[in-house]
């Protein structure tokens, strides 16, 4: 199981990662008048058949071979669903797959949503060919962080060099904290 | 709003004087497993952590990655330290802290921390 659902997010975004993705959604919002949570991961990897989007909700099916249970997904959907809400797979093959799970934000069986800055910022520096598009919403505040901006302005400059890579925590860090001011989800 | 000009600075200062670290024969290679075991088991910041320690080391010669499922989930966070001509070091159950100390000592000093290895553990 895991602690925090920032740590699913990194999860499921390995997932496509391993679909041979290269561009990336992370869309959180938090409604408040609605009480809900929502996280949204869109990927343009290989995506699945309707037979495998079954099977990825199943514990006892991966397409791993190191060993034979698969539980990313089964942890995901068991973590939005124990709180009332909502999970989805949607994917098609060659075109990309679209999680989705949507949480009640007051329920007392909710995880914390944890360190999303290092998530995302993980992903990003980690993974410097891929793009991402992250997406804050806190009621009617928002920002986005969109690494093809960054690559466009920083040309052959890979986001893991240490300049980079401590401006992309800091804009993470410092935009959230204008949306959120600071509280924990 | 933190705006993307200060990056237009960054590019500006840094402009010709980045080294396209290649990825050649002598580098030694640090992989952190990071599928749903590693990450539930606390390698998001492991893999920072050496990520960090190697860059304010400033051992350019070293090179951290992530990596799937490794098939050991119950010895996970893992790392393994893959140094052209040795033989690959499994470090297990790491820590920020752990992670820091492969770095001085194994990275750094050359010597392998045996005390968190797989075969410290019993097995292998």
């Amino acid at each position: 199981m895991m602690t925090e659902l920032s740590l699913n997010v990194l999860d499921v975004a390995e997932n496509s990662l391993r679909a041979k993705a290269d561009f990336i959604q992370i869309l959180l919002e938090i409604n408040s008048i609605q009480d809900t949570l929502t996280i949204i991961i869109t990927d343009n990897g290989v995506g699945m058949s309707e037979q495998q989007v079954v099977q990825a909700q199943d514990p006892f099916y991966t397409t791993r071979t190191t060993r034979n249970v698969g539980l990313g997904i089964p942890f995901f959907k068991y973590a939005a669903e124990s709180t009332g809400g909502r999970f989805s797979i949607h994917s098609s093959p060659g075109k990309g797959t679209k999680v989705q799970a949507e949480f009640k934000l007051s329920h007392i069986d909710r995880m914390p949503l944890g360190d999303m800055t290092s998530t995302i910022y993980t992903l990003i520096t980690f993974n410097i060919h891929v793009d991402f598009l992250y997406t804050y919403i806190v009621d009617d505040k928002s920002f986005s962080l969109d690494t093809r901006e960054f690559r466009k302005i920083l040309g052959n400059i890979p986001f893991h060099e240490p300049e980079v890579a401590s401006f992309i925590k800091e804009y993470l860090e410092v935009n959230k904290m204008e949306v959120d001011h600071g509280k924990t989800y | 709003m933190k705006s993307l000009e200060e990056l237009k600075a960054i590019r500006e200062k840094m402009q010709g004087q980045v080294s396209m670290r290649s990825e050649d024969s002598t580098q030694t290679r640090v992989v952190v497993g990071m599928a749903t075991c590693g990450i539930a088991s606390g390698a998001r910041p492991v893999l920072t952590a050496l990520s960090d320690y190697v860059q304010s080391k400033k051992l350019s010669n070293v090179a951290v990655t992530q990596t799937g499922c490794i098939g050991l989930c119950q010895y996970e966070p893992i790392v393994e330290v893959l140094e052209p001509g040795k033989d690959k070091v499994t470090y297990v159950k790491m820590t920020p802290e752990k992670a820091l100390e492969v770095v001085e000592q194994h990275l750094i000093r050359g010597q392998v921390v045996d005390k968190y290895t797989i075969s410290a553990e019993g097995r292998i």
